[in-house]
């Protein structure tokens, strides 16, 4: 008999462990999720984790990750975290209503579920669950449930907690929304986390969701959010990730687009161990459109993988995909792109670029568009480069006076600069633009660098370098 | 100020330049003329210090030092600026933040503090007077979209921000038209001063109807075969570079 595999004692033991607390999980469960949750359980019995030997996990293995051996916390934290030790925003003129996740359980300075008086909703899934099965049931599990991989089925068995948002027909929520969501733990622990949003016809959210690490403890986070958008809605999304070396990071992000809806999300990852985004967006009206962006920067040993899978599944519907990435040391990087032109969704338009520069030998990048088109009236494109930085560039910025470290960074800025100004929301494309500075010059600190997260005073950074015009 | 003695230099195991001398001195304008292929953009590059030349033998001092051991930007931050012939389109870089950093790095060198924003604004009007140059290049990136002749009009004004010792002017006329090129000239000669020298490298007589130079110099397989004063160029025009050759076998 061969030697068990390392992932099949963890998928074990999670088995073993559902199956012990799966009244503890499910206590507070509407009836409609008992269901749901015994099925995600009976997928992942049948799938397990993802392996190598899949198409879409080639270039991604998790065997390392898997190799240990997790704690799952099953309670929210006992005593009340004072969000004001935990993080206080220092984003000049970014006034945002902030929500936290911490190790996965939503903490509320005051109540878990908050009802603005426009109406807007937002507090944790949990109470949500409780208080508003109805609406919850009719969005959750319906956009992730049906593409599921092992993990995405982990996450529907075991989620108990994480973020709901409701914005009402009509209503334009005044106040970017802050997730934050915080790993502080001293033990190795996995935590799976839902997330679900839901936009009525003609709203508009600003989402920030950050992941932070608080310490150099492992960690696994499988997270799944699902965002649900109506007719006309508009939603702009940024998810920024600065993780510490030892974390793994799966999220899943489901995008549902009604007709002339508009989902613009940008995936921003500046550091973290493992990571993998893996945002699936359907589009199922005319007119709706999506704008998907991502930016990477990792060196040493991380990995990140960026998957996206555009379902033009109605006519007349427009996307747009960049993701540019800077890759230094061994690190490694995967881009998956996949269009889906479904057959009568006619008049389409698709775009997607991937752009990587290798700063070394060791440092590697998989790109690979994949469009699949049963429809004739469709123009895409699609294209991925991996090159060096422009010697010649580097020759004539160096023979003005500028050194050679100034022009890498200069290069290496203007190169991530195309995704950056796409942020709309200025304090925060400002911080970002800082943040990233900080990350090429390899000044960024993980525990108190959030982009919303910082635990002390800081001052707007400025390269000797003025790149403020780029 | 440059003082070139019996320079060897070969790319990739090929010999470009055979024992080629040079002497500039403060306050001249030199002319380097010849025909493609013969040395005269490598002579360029091995002065400002592009790393895919190796100097074989002989050696280039400068103010007395010798260069061989700065990099591209010391040399640059002790005063030497190349005109490109071929100006590199940089997307994503303003020529605003890529010249202001320039220019606080030879203040930096110097000891002296950064410019602030408005100061260097107000320096870049200034040069722009200076060279008459009116167009607005500076709020783009680096010559990215530029025209053949909105590049070289950029690399003067450049060499105006920066100020120079030595500039060397690669080709700085070719596919140029009869304005863009006064704009050129009169570039370089309004930046003229008894404390900086110019080297300007062309294919043609033309350029040397705008900026007249102390000594022309003609490269020819490696090495300078003839030098003379401005008449030279004439004559070169008039005979072609056939009738040097003729005289060197």
């Amino acid at each position: 008999m061969s030697p068990e595999k390392t992932e099949q004692v963890l998928g074990r033991k999670l088995i073993s462990l559902f199956d012990s607390h799966r009244n503890h999980i499910s206590r507070y469960d509407p009836p409609f999720l008992q269901g749901i949750r015994n099925q995600a359980m009976e997928s992942f019995r049948k799938a397990g984790f993802p392996t190598t030997a899949m198409e879409t996990w080639r270039n991604t293995n998790l065997e390392r990750v898997l190799e240990k051996d997790y704690n799952i916390i099953f309670d929210p934290p006992e005593a009340p975290v004072d969000l004001e030790n935990v993080f206080r925003c220092e984003v000049p003129d970014f006034n945002t209503h902030i929500i936290s996740l911490y190790n996965g359980w939503y903490i509320s300075r005051d109540t878990p579920l908050l009802t603005l008086p426009n109406g807007t909703i937002i507090g944790s899934l949990a109470q949500a669950l409780r208080e508003i099965p109805e609406l919850a049931e009719k969005h959750f599990n319906k956009y992730a449930g049906a593409m599921g991989n092992g993990l995405i089925s982990l996450n529907t068995a075991f989620a108990q907690d994480g973020v709901f948002i409701y914005v009402p027909d009509g209503v334009e929520a005044y106040k970017t929304i802050q997730m934050v969501n915080i790993l502080n733990r001293d033990d190795d622990v996995m935590v799976q986390n839902r997330n679900l949003v839901i936009l009525g016809r003609n709203s508009r959210l600003r989402l920030v969701h950050c992941d932070d690490s608080h310490n150099q403890q492992p960690s696994f986070t499988n997270t799944v959010t699902e965002v649900f958008l109506d007719e006309g809605a508009t939603i702009d999304h940024y998810k920024l990730q600065n993780l510490n070396n030892s974390s793994t990071l799966v999220n899943s992000s489901f995008f549902y687009l009604e007709k002339e809806s508009r989902l613009s999300t940008h995936l921003i990852t500046l550091n973290g161990g493992l990571i993998r985004n893996e945002s699936f967006v359907r589009l199922s009206g005319p007119e709706a459109h999506a704008d998907v962006f991502g930016i990477y920067l990792m060196d040493k040993n991380q990995h990140v993988d960026n998957q996206v899978f555009m379902d033009h599944s109605a006519p007349v519907t427009t996307s747009n995909q960049l993701f540019k990435g800077i890759l230094d040391d061994q690190a490694s990087g995967v881009f998956n792109g996949h269009i889906l032109v479904r057959k009568d969704a006619q008049r389409i338009s698709a775009y997607q670029s991937n752009r990587n520069i290798l700063l070394t030998d060791k440092a590697v990048v998989h790109a690979k568009p994949f469009l699949e088109i049963y429809a004739d009236d469709v123009k895409c494109s699609h294209g991925a480069t991996v090159g060096r930085l422009d010697e010649n560039a580097l020759f004539y910025i160096r023979s003005r006076g500028i050194g050679e470290y100034n022009a890498r960074l200069l290069l290496m800025y203007a190169f991530a600069a195309e995704v950056i100004r796409r942020i709309s929301i200025t304090p925060l494309r400002n911080r970002i633009d800082d943040l990233v500075k900080k990350r090429l010059r390899g000044e960024l600190a993980i525990c108190d660098q959030c982009v919303l997260h910082c635990s002390q005073e800081e001052k707007r950074y400025s390269f000797d370098i003025d790149m403020s015009k780029i | 100020m440059l003082s070139i003695k019996n320079l060897h230099v070969s790319i990739a195991g090929k010999e470009i330049l055979k024992g080629l001398s040079l002497e500039v001195r403060e306050g001249e304008v030199h002319a380097i003329m010849g025909p493609n292929g013969t040395g005269k953009s490598t002579l360029a590059s091995v002065i400002v210090g592009r790393e895919d030349f190796h100097v074989d033998s002989g050696e280039i001092m400068y103010k007395g030092r010798d260069l061989m051991g700065l990099s591209v930007e010391e040399r640059a931050l002790e005063g030497i600026f190349l005109g490109f012939q071929y100006p590199v389109e940089i997307p994503g870089v303003s020529m605003t933040s890529f010249l202001r950093t320039a220019v606080n790095e030879h203040r930096k060198y110097r000891g002296l503090d950064p410019l602030t924003g408005a100061e260097f604004l107000a320096l870049m009007e200034e040069r722009k007077e200076l060279i008459e140059i009116h167009s607005d290049l500076t709020n783009r990136s680096v010559n990215e979209g530029f025209s053949g002749g909105e590049k070289k009009r950029n690399e003067i004004f450049q060499m105006a921000m920066l100020q120079p010792a030595l500039a060397i002017l690669d080709e700085t006329d070719s596919g140029l038209d009869i304005d863009a090129l006064k704009v050129v000239a009169n570039g370089v000669n309004r930046l003229r001063t008894p404390g900086n020298a110019t080297v300007v490298i062309t294919h043609y007589q033309r350029l040397l109807e705008y900026i007249i130079p102390d000594f022309v110099h003609v490269l020819y397989d490696g090495r300078i075969i003839k030098s003379g004063g401005k008449e030279l160029a004439l004559e070169l025009e008039e005979k072609g570079y056939e009738w040097l050759k003729l005289q060197e076998s």
